[in-house]
C-alpha cells in the first residue's frame, strides 16, 4: 500500500483532516497534531466541512455510501496543500481505498489527486519535512504498536525514528509486533469475539513488556486496545504519537 | 443471528484446538520470515516477480492451455478437461473403468478435495486411500482438512494416537515416530494392492509439460512406483509458461508454506515411463480442471488465481489461528480461502458471502503472499459484491445514513454534539447492536464531540 506517486511538498501551508475519531473522542490528538506541526513552523489550515473519510462504509463493503462520503472529502479538501493527517489508516484510505472503489467512477483523477497529496502524520514530518530527530525528553518506556494500515508505508519507520531520538524514552520490544490488534472497523463489532480475543493476545505480548505507555499512530487501535484493556479492569496508558511529541516538545520549551 | 457465522465458530472452539493452529502456524511463520530474510536480499523483490509471472500466466491461458496439451501429447499422456466437478470425478472413474481398476492410491490434492473425489468413487464401489500421512488421518476420521497444506493442523497427537488405535493400527501410542512408522507399514501394502495413482500438480510447464509435484513424505513417489496407470488432476491455472520460471517459485513454494529451501521431494515428470524405463505407470492421465476458474478469471478478483498453496497466509492470518479452519465451511479456509472458495461457488455465492468479511483488513496475508496477491483488496471488493448483490449480513452496521450524515457538515456537526448521551446511557440499554457489541468488550471511550473545533475557535480569538 504504498503511497509511491506522492506529489512533491511546497510551501509549509498544510490541511489537517483531523478524522471522526478525534472530532468525536480524542480532542486532544488532533490539538497535538496541530501544536506540532505549528512548532515545524507549518501553518495549519482546518477545513470545517469535513467530517470522515469514509472508510467505515468502504470496509463495511457498501462503496455507493462510502463514495458519496469521499466524494465530499474530495470537495471540503480542494487546493493543492498536502493534506496531513494524524493516522495511517485514513491516510491509506485517501491513497489506497479510494482509489480502489473509484476505479469505475469518472471522477477517479480528483479522487487519487487527494490520495497523492495526503500523508500519515510522521510520514509527512520525517519523509516529507525531513525532520528526522525530536527535542525534548519523555521519560517512559513506549510499546509503539504500528498499525497495519501503515504496512508497506514509511509511516512505521517514521514514528520509530521520532520516539526513538527522544531523550530519555525507551522503546519496549514486545512480541509478534507485526500482528493486527484485531480492531478492523466494523469487523470489531461483527467479529467480536475474534476482534477481542486478539486484542487480547496483543495486550499480552505488550504488558510482557512492561512498557509505561503504548503509543500507535492511529487512535482507532487504541481505542480498541484501551478500551479492551478498560473493560477487563487492568487499564492501560494509550497515547497517539502527537501527543508524545507535544508532551516533549513542552519539557524542551521549558 | 447476531454476529457472523466465522465469529460464532471461533467462540465455540476447544482452547486444545486453538492452542495446536496457533502454535503451529505462528512458529511456521516465523521460521519462513526469517529463512526468507536471512538467505535473500529482497525476498519482497522476488515475491512480486513470482507474482508477476503467475500473472502474465493466467492472463494467457489461451496461448498455454493449447501450447501444454500440445506437449503433454507429444509427450505419450492424455490430456481431459473438466468444466465441472462433476465431469472430473466422471473421467476419473471412466479412467479406472476402462482399465479394469478398483483400488486407487492418492496424493494430497487440493483440487481432489474441491471435487469431492475421495467419496465419489467410494459411492461407485472403488477404493481411493489417502496417503499423505495428514490426509490418512482425515480419511480415517472421516473429518475434513482444516489448512491446504498440513490437514489435520486441528489435531493433536493423543487425538491421532486414539484414531490410530481404534482402525486397528496398534495400542495407544503417541509418539510421532511411532504413529508415521504404523502408518507406513500400513500403507506400502496397499501401494502394491492399488492399480492406480492419483496426484495432484503444483504446477505443469508449458515449455515442457512437465508436471511439477513436491512433497514431503514420498508417499507420490510410492503412487507412482507401484502402480501402472498415473492420473493428473489439476486446476487450470496451475501452468506456467517455462521451466526456467519454476526456478522462482520452487523457490518461494518450500520456503513460504513449510520454511523449507525445498521439500523433501521436488518431482518433475514428462510423461509415462519410456519402454526402456522398467518400472512407473505405462499411462498418465492429464485432467484439467475447470470448475469456476474461468468465472474467476473474468471476475475483479482473478488474482487469487496466481495461488500457489502454499499456505503462507493461513499461517500469518490472525483470524485464521484464533477461528481455525473448519470455520469457513470451505475445502479453502484462511484469507486465500476467504475470497477462493464463494468465488468457485458461482451463482452460489452468498451462501460463502461472509467469508470475505472475516479480516481485520491488516494485510499480514498480502505481505508474506510468495506470488503477492493483494488478498484484502479482493476482500473488499467482494464484500462490495455481496451488499450488492443484498445478501444479509450479520453484525455489519447499515452505512446509508452515517453517509449521509457524512457528507452534510451540518449534520455532521450536530450529530457531535449530540454524541454527548452516550455517557449517561448505561451500555446495556444502547439502542445501536453496533455499539452494543462493542461495549460488551470494551470500554467506550468519553464523548468529546466538537471539543476539537471548540478548542480551535478559542485559539484564533
Ligand atoms: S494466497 Fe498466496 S500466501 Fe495464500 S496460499 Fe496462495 S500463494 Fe500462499
Amino acid at each position: 500500500m504504498l503511497n509511491t506517486e506522492r506529489s512533491p511538498i511546497t510551501g509549509k501551508r498544510v490541511q489537517l483532516m483531523a478524522t471522526c475519531l478525534c472530532d468525536a473522542f480524542y480532542d486532544d490528538v488532533a490539538a497535538a497534531t496541530v501544536e506540532v506541526l505549528e512548532h515545524l513552523g507549518v501553518t495549519v489550515v482546518f477545513p470545517e466541512g469535513q467530517t470522515c473519510c469514509g472508510q467505515p462504509a468502504f470496509n463495511g463493503g457498501d462503496w455507493t455510501a462510502s463514495r458519496r462520503v469521499v466524494r465530499h472529502t474530495v470537495r471540503t479538501f480542494a487546493g493543492e496543500d498536502p493534506v496531513v493527517v494524524p493516522s495511517g489508516s485514513c491516510a491509506a484510505m485517501m491513497f489506497h481505498g479510494a482509489v480502489l472503489e473509484f476505479e469505475k467512477e469518472s471522477d477517479l483523477p480528483e479522487v487519487a489527486a487527494l490520495g497523492r497529496r495526503t500523508w500519515e502524520l510522521a510520514d509527512f514530518i520525517v519523509n516529507g519535512l525531513g525532520v528526522k530527530t525530536w527535542p525534548g525528553s519523555y521519560p517512559a518506556t513506549v510499546a509503539f504498536h504500528r498499525a497495519c494500515h501503515t504496512r508497506g508505508t514509511a509511516s512505521g519507520e517514521a514514528a520509530l525514528a521520532l520516539l526513538g531520538s527522544i531523550a530519555g524514552l525507551k522503546l519496549a520490544q514486545f512480541g509478534e509486533g507485526e500482528q493486527c490488534c484485531g480492531f478492523g472497523g466494523t469487523f470489531s463489532v461483527s467479529f467480536p469475539n475474534i476482534s477481542s480475543a486478539m486484542g487480547d493476545l496483543k495486550l499480552e505480548h505488550m504488558r510482557a513488556a512492561n512498557p509505561d505507555v503504548v503509543v500507535s499512530g492511529d487512535m482507532s487501535c487504541m481505542m480498541h486496545l484501551g478500551g479492551l484493556a478498560a473493560k477487563e479492569g487492568k487499564p492501560v496508558k494509550t497515547l497517539h504519537l502527537a501527543q508524545v511529541l507535544r508532551d516533549a516538545l513542552k519539557t524542551a520549551k521549558a | 443471528m447476531r454476529f457472523q457465522p466465522i465469529d460464532q465458530y471461533s467462540a465455540g472452539l476447544k482452547a486444545d484446538t486453538r492452542a495446536s493452529v496457533y502454535q503451529s502456524t505462528k512458529s511456521t511463520h516465523e521460521k519462513r520470515t526469517k529463512l526468507l530474510f536471512d538467505q535473500f536480499a529482497d525476498p519482497d523483490r522476488l515475491r512480486e516477480l513470482a507474482g508477476e509471472i503467475k500473472q502474465h500466466a493466467i492472463e494467457n491461458l489461451d496461448t498455454y492451455l493449447p501450447q501444454v496439451e500440445a506437449r503433454l501429447k507429444a509427450n505419450g499422456a492424455q490430456v481431459h478437461w473438466a468444466g465441472t466437478a462433476e465431469s472430473a470425478c466422471a473421467t476419473v472413474l471412466k479412467i479406472m473403468r476402462d482399465r479394469g481398476a478398483t483400488k486407487m492410491v492418492k496424493a494430497k490434492t487440493m483440487v481432489s478435495e474441491e471435487i469431492e473425489l475421495a467419496h465419489f468413487l467410494e459411492q461407485h464401489g472403488l477404493e481411493a486411500l489417502e496417503t499423505d500421512l495428514g490426509e490418512f488421518i482425515v480419511q480415517i476420521d472421516d473429518d475434513h482438512p482444516s489448512h491446504i497444506v498440513r490437514p489435520i493442523i486441528h489435531k493433536n497427537r493423543r487425538e491421532i494416537a486414539t484414531s490410530f488405535e481404534r482402525e486397528g493400527l496398534g495400542a495407544y501410542n503417541d509418539d510421532p515416530g511411532t504413529i508415521t512408522r504404523r502408518a507406513r507399514h500400513f500403507l506400502r501394502h496397499k501401494y502394491l494392492e492399488a492399480d492406480v495413482g492419483l496426484t495432484g500438480a503444483n504446477f505443469v510447464s508449458a515449455e515442457s509439460g512437465r508436471i511439477v509435484l513436491v512433497t514431503n513424505e514420498g508417499n507420490s513417489r510410492f503412487c507412482l512406483a507401484a502402480t501402472k496407470c498415473h492420473i493428473v488432476l489439476v486446476g487450470i491455472e496451475k501452468i506456467v509458461p517455462r521451466d526456467c520460471d519454476l526456478s522462482i517459485l520452487l523457490n518461494l513454494l518450500g520456503r513460504s508454506g513449510t520454511a523449507q529451501d525445498l521439500t523433501v521431494y521436488t518431482e518433475f515428470i514428462s510423461g509415462p515411463k519410456a519402454p526402456t524405463q522398467p518400472d512407473g505407470p505405462e499411462e498418465m492421465h492429464v485432467i484439467f480442471v475447470d470448475n469456476g476458474r474461468t468465472e474467476v478469471l473474468a471476475s475483479d478478483c482473478r488474482e487469487i488465481l496466481r495461488c500457489i498453496r502454499c499456505g503462507a497466509c493461513l499461517n500469518v492470518c490472525p483470524v485464521y489461528r484464533q477461528a481455525s479452519g473448519h470455520a469457513y465451511r470451505s475445502v479453502y479456509p484462511g484469507p486465500v480461502g476467504a475470497v477462493l472458495s464463494p468465488l468457485l461457488m458461482k451463482d452460489k455465492f452468498p451462501q460463502k458471502a461472509d467469508l470475505p468479511k472475516a479480516s481485520s483488513l491488516c494485510g499480514a496475508c498480502n505481505e508474506v503472499c510468495p506470488v503477492n496477491i493483494p488478498i484484502p483488496d479482493l476482500l473488499l471488493r467482494l464484500r462490495n459484491r455481496a451488499k450488492e448483490e443484498n445478501v444479509p449480513s450479520p453484525g455489519t452496521p447499515p452505512m446509508g445514513a452515517w453517509a449521509l450524515m457524512a457528507s452534510q457538515p451540518t449534520a455532521w456537526k450536530a450529530a457531535l454534539a449530540g454524541g454527548k448521551l452516550l455517557d449517561y446511557v448505561p451500555t446495556k440499554l444502547i439502542p445501536v447492536p453496533a455499539l452494543q457489541a462493542w461495549a460488551d468488550k470494551r470500554a467506550l471511550p468519553t464523548w468529546r464531540g466538537g471539543e476539537f473545533r471548540k478548542w480551535l475557535r478559542q485559539r484564533a480569538k
